[in-house]
């Protein structure tokens, strides 16, 4: 066993792809919340070989593209302080803020490294013991405990150099405004496979029992998402509603508590601002006050300005799951992955860089 | 962001493992993952293990999926 290969048998998809066909009968729209599965569903071509009933729809479940542009905007007034290093992950480099971007300010000198785990921006802080390091914390509950372990690592090494500024967003209270501001109608919801690893399908109950909506956890190989839009739709045709997981080798119920454990005694809920969603309620993270020494917030008291969003950028509406990319006068035109307009086009699992990258109109 | 690979345990050092991801050694924190063991697959997310996969279930959902195909060739035929 691999758990890659033989989660991609074509014979098995066949089977799946035919039983899905055979019990679909309703039209259904499932929305997959997050930005790797829709990766997956485009590369793996499965939008082509679903039965006219079902669509899938993107959701917002992509934290650089979820990141509002007053936080990128912070994150660029630090990288300008001397003697400052950012830590970044890779991706949020491009993405354009008001006026400029990381990695346009790294070119003009700012000292900007990009980092694969945040156990390398500890490494960083410890060699450099002149100059303060911030980490860019951002993602989801998958991230989350990561970056929270660096920071008790850092707090039992006493480092003195070291900080994080916090975008990590939860994303239970993300789905929860999505539904409550009522503009997509969904009869099913594929749940995140990474995040619910820490989660534990627990996390998406409320929204089958105060929503009435199917919800499922799905892993990223083509059979894990079939093998979820199949259940899917056998709960809708049944009209169930109830959360499933298509993931059992990954997921448990009540998800990894050493990670829920250590997330909780760094961080504390507190509002967060959501590009195309506005502010919401108890949905971000913030360190928690013994751990204040490390939060780059309050290490660092800056205070960008006013903020500017891209003209004709539809972002928010495409994170929303009310409009597709190729809504968008931009896409494909002067918003392309070599010079994305939106945050969208960056993020290797944007919706706007998955559909480009996977043949644009034709999506 | 949340993306994350299925990586054997190769060998562990207090905290930090080394793990195979298709042929390629890494290192993986285990710190979020303190029960995984050598011959353990993990899913590994930005240089930490989140979770062992369960061996057992992923046999059983293969199984089910063999089933699936096995209905459907039947009612082609
Ligand atoms: S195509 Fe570009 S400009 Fe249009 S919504 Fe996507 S990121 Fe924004």
């Amino acid at each position: 066993m691999k758990y890659a290969s033989e989660f991609r048998q074509g014979r098995l998809a066949s089977g799946l792809i035919e039983k899905i066909k055979r019990s679909s009968r309703t039209p259904v729209n499932f929305m997959e919340f997050c930005g790797s599965h829709t990766v997956s569903i485009f590369r793996y071509g499965i939008r082509q070989v679903l039965p006219e009933t079902v669509t899938t729809l993107s959701g917002p479940g992509c934290p650089i593209c979820v990141t509002a542009n007053a936080d990128l905007d912070r994150a660029i007034a630090l990288a300008q302080i001397p003697n400052v290093i950012v830590a970044s992950f890779g991706d949020v480099l491009r993405v354009p803020g008001s006026f400029t971007s990381l990695q346009a300010v790294r070119a003009e000198g700012a000292d900007v490294r990009v980092i694969y785990s945040a156990m390398d921006a500890i490494k960083i802080a410890e060699d450099n013991p002149n100059k303060q390091v911030i980490l860019l914390g951002i993602g989801f509950e998958t991230t989350t405990p990561t970056i929270a372990a660096s920071i008790v690592q850092a707090k039992q090494e006493n480092l003195d150099n070291f900080s994080v500024l916090s975008w990590h967003k939860l994303t239970p209270p993300a789905m929860k405004a999505l539904l409550d501001a009522g503009d997509v109608a969904l009869d099913g919801l594929i749940c995140p496979g990474h995040v619910s690893i820490i989660t534990g399908s627990q996390a998406w109950e409320f929204i089958a029992r105060d929503y009435g909506i199917p919800c499922v956890v799905a892993g990223f190989e083509p059979l894990d998402i079939l093998q979820c839009i199949d259940m899917l739709v056998t709960q809708a045709e049944n009209g169930e509603a109830k959360v499933e997981i298509a993931y059992t080798r990954g997921v448990q119920h009540e998800g990894n508590t050493v990670a829920q454990r250590l997330m909780s005694q760094v961080f504390e809920p507190c509002p967060a601002q959501w590009r195309g969603m506005g502010t919401i309620p108890d949905s971000g993270l913030k360190l928690r006050e013994e751990f204040s020494s490390f939060d780059a917030e309050r290490v660092f008291d800056i205070d960008p300005g006013p903020t500017r969003e891209p003209k004709g950028c539809i972002c928010g509406e495409v994170l929303r799951g009310v409009k597709t990319p190729i809504d968008c006068p931009l896409f494909g035109r002067t918003c392309t992955p070599e010079s994305p307009v939106g945050a969208c086009m960056v993020s290797s699992e944007g919706s706007c860089f998955t559909y480009h990258l996977y043949g644009g109109k034709n999506a | 962001m949340c993306v994350a690979i299925p990586a054997l345990i190769r060998s562990i050092d207090n905290d930090v493992a080394q793990v195979e991801i298709g042929g390629i050694t890494q290192q993986a924190n285990l710190q979020l993952c303190p029960q995984a063991k050598i011959g353990d697959y993990v899913i590994v997310h930005t240089g930490y293990a989140i979770n062992i996969l369960d061996q057992e279930e992923a046999k059983e959902t293969l199984e089910l999926f063999e089933s699936i195909a096995r209905v459907a060739a039947e009612e082609e035929n």
